[in-house]
């Protein structure tokens, strides 16, 4: 109940500052953003874009140490645990690839032209896809949580090349690519103001607890559908 | 572990390599599948470009999905094998789990050495434009490129073997994992292109040894859990 209530307030007071804080040219108050040259009203993409990737890259790594309990102990929450981890990881991945597609075409032109993050984010789409039809394909449910929990093991283990290497090695545009003046690396180093830090921040935050929320929901209600039917449940 | 058992074990390995290709040798199921598979690709791509002249970094990308189909065609042959015959019980009730996979995956390095130098011959021959300027570079890429091609294929092939679904997933599992070592190889064919000399190309493959490394090393790890009941 607590985690609700904290959730709604957090991701209330989001959405609010995200959206409708003003931009000024001099900030003066607490409330103003400031104008980011080249970025304008476009710059307030990264209080919801930035979380949502966040998200698929944490849910991934959720499902993956599922994955690993899976195989070591043999219990199925655990391999609903990843599944669920990895069905809400498939949506936070669609929703940044849309939302940065949109921007990327009001920003740089079109809405793809394989950027590394790019890549990177629909190497994500397509390990999620993969892994999904990989659980649809095998009807006995013991085959299925195995084969399923080492394919999302192998898969993680060639996301550090894309996140950490291929950017580095091959220019971008994105923010954080190689040539970008403030350096390349994992994480993006933004110039923001500290009330854009802030902002930024309790979003990733609020965010971050909306996963949990989520993930519990799904795995209190694939429990029920499991205890129902312990052969049908995915 | 002991020096008789490693010596045992190394037996297996051996054995589980030398089965598998001599079956394939009697059989030829995958070499004469995967030749022709080439030799149509390798058409069709001609047919494509007609007489115009490509630029070298599409012909060197082409090559590339030319080596991906081949290999997604061929490679999981090995596993699929045995759980057709019904063989898979008779292996794993007679060498561990960690043999199976290094003769096998040893089977599928040979395989895939075979198809690329097939492959690349005949590429150079018959594609008009394709000039490779710094042999070095071309030649490692091509052979590290195989190594990480057996590596990373040999153990979906093994998960696809277990999943009964005969190759129509095989495609699908293996693009991601196999897509930071093709950006890389295609990247590496580009250079060799271009003539860059190898000193310069040198962290290409940095990154394809670690790559191997850390995939076969992970393979090794999780096989027994796909191949054991």
């Amino acid at each position: 109940m607590a985690l609700r209530i904290t959730l709604g307030i957090l991701l209330t007071l989001v959405l609010c500052a995200g959206i409708g804080f003003p931009l000024s040219q001099n900030p003066q108050h607490w409330y103003e953003l400031p104008v980011i040259p080249g970025l304008e009203e476009k710059a307030r993409l990264i209080f919801f874009h930035v979380p949502t990737a966040w998200l698929s890259v944490i849910a991934f790594l959720t499902g993956m140490v599922f994955s690993v309990r899976y195989l070591r102990r043999r219990d199925p929450m655990d391999d609903l645990r990843s599944s669920a981890a990895a069905g809400l990881g498939f949506m936070f991945c669609i929703l940044a690839t849309l939302t940065g597609a949109i921007w990327a075409k009001f920003n740089w032109g079109s809405f793809w032209n394989w950027d590394p993050r790019e890549t990177s984010i629909f190497v994500l789409l397509l390990i999620y896809g993969a892994y999904f039809s990989l659980r649809s394909a095998i009807e006995n449910q013991e085959k299925r949580s195995t084969l399923s929990a080492v394919y999302s093991i192998l898969a993680a283990i060639t996301v550090p090349f894309f996140i950490f290497i291929l950017p580095r090695i091959t220019s971008g545009l994105h923010p954080g690519s190689k040539g970008d003046p403030d350096g390349a690396g994992p994480v993006v180093q933004f110039q923001m103001s500290p009330n854009m830090r802030v902002i930024f921040f309790t979003s990733l935050f609020a965010f971050t607890l909306l996963f949990i929320w989520m993930f519990q929901l799904r795995v209190r209600a694939g429990k029920l559908e499991m205890d129902r039917d312990p052969q049908q449940a995915s | 572990m002991r020096s008789g058992d490693t010596r045992r074990w190394l037996r297996s390995v051996a054995g589980i390599f030398l089965k598998d290709l001599r079956s394939e040798l009697r059989t030829r199921y995958a070499v004469s599948a995967l030749v022709m598979f080439v030799v149509t690709t390798i058409a069709i791509i001609m047919f494509s470009l007609g007489q115009e002249a490509a630029p070298a970094e599409v012909l060197s990308g082409m090559l590339w999905v030319v080596i991906f189909f081949g290999a997604m065609s061929g490679l999981s042959r090995t596993f699929v094998m045995e759980e057709e015959r019904g063989t898979a019980m008779t292996l794993q009730l007679l060498t561990p789990p960690s043999a199976v996979y290094f003769g096998k995956l040893l089977f599928n390095i040979v395989l895939v050495v075979a198809l690329n130098v097939f492959t690349v011959l005949l590429y150079l021959f018959l594609i008009n434009g394709f000039v490779i300027r710094s042999a070095d570079v071309f030649v490692l890429t091509i052979v590290f490129g195989s190594l990480g091609f057996a590596s990373a294929a040999t153990v979906i092939a093994a998960i696809i073997a277990r999943a009964n679904t005969k190759g129509t997933l095989y495609p699908v599992l293996s693009f991601p994992i196999l897509l930071p070592l093709l950006i890389t190889v295609i990247d590496a064919t580009k250079s060799a292109t271009e003539g860059v000399p190898l000193a310069e190309a040198g962290g290409v493959f940095q990154f394809l040894i670690s790559y191997i490394v850390v995939l076969t090393t992970l393979s090794y790890l999780l096989f027994e859990y796909i191949w054991k009941d």
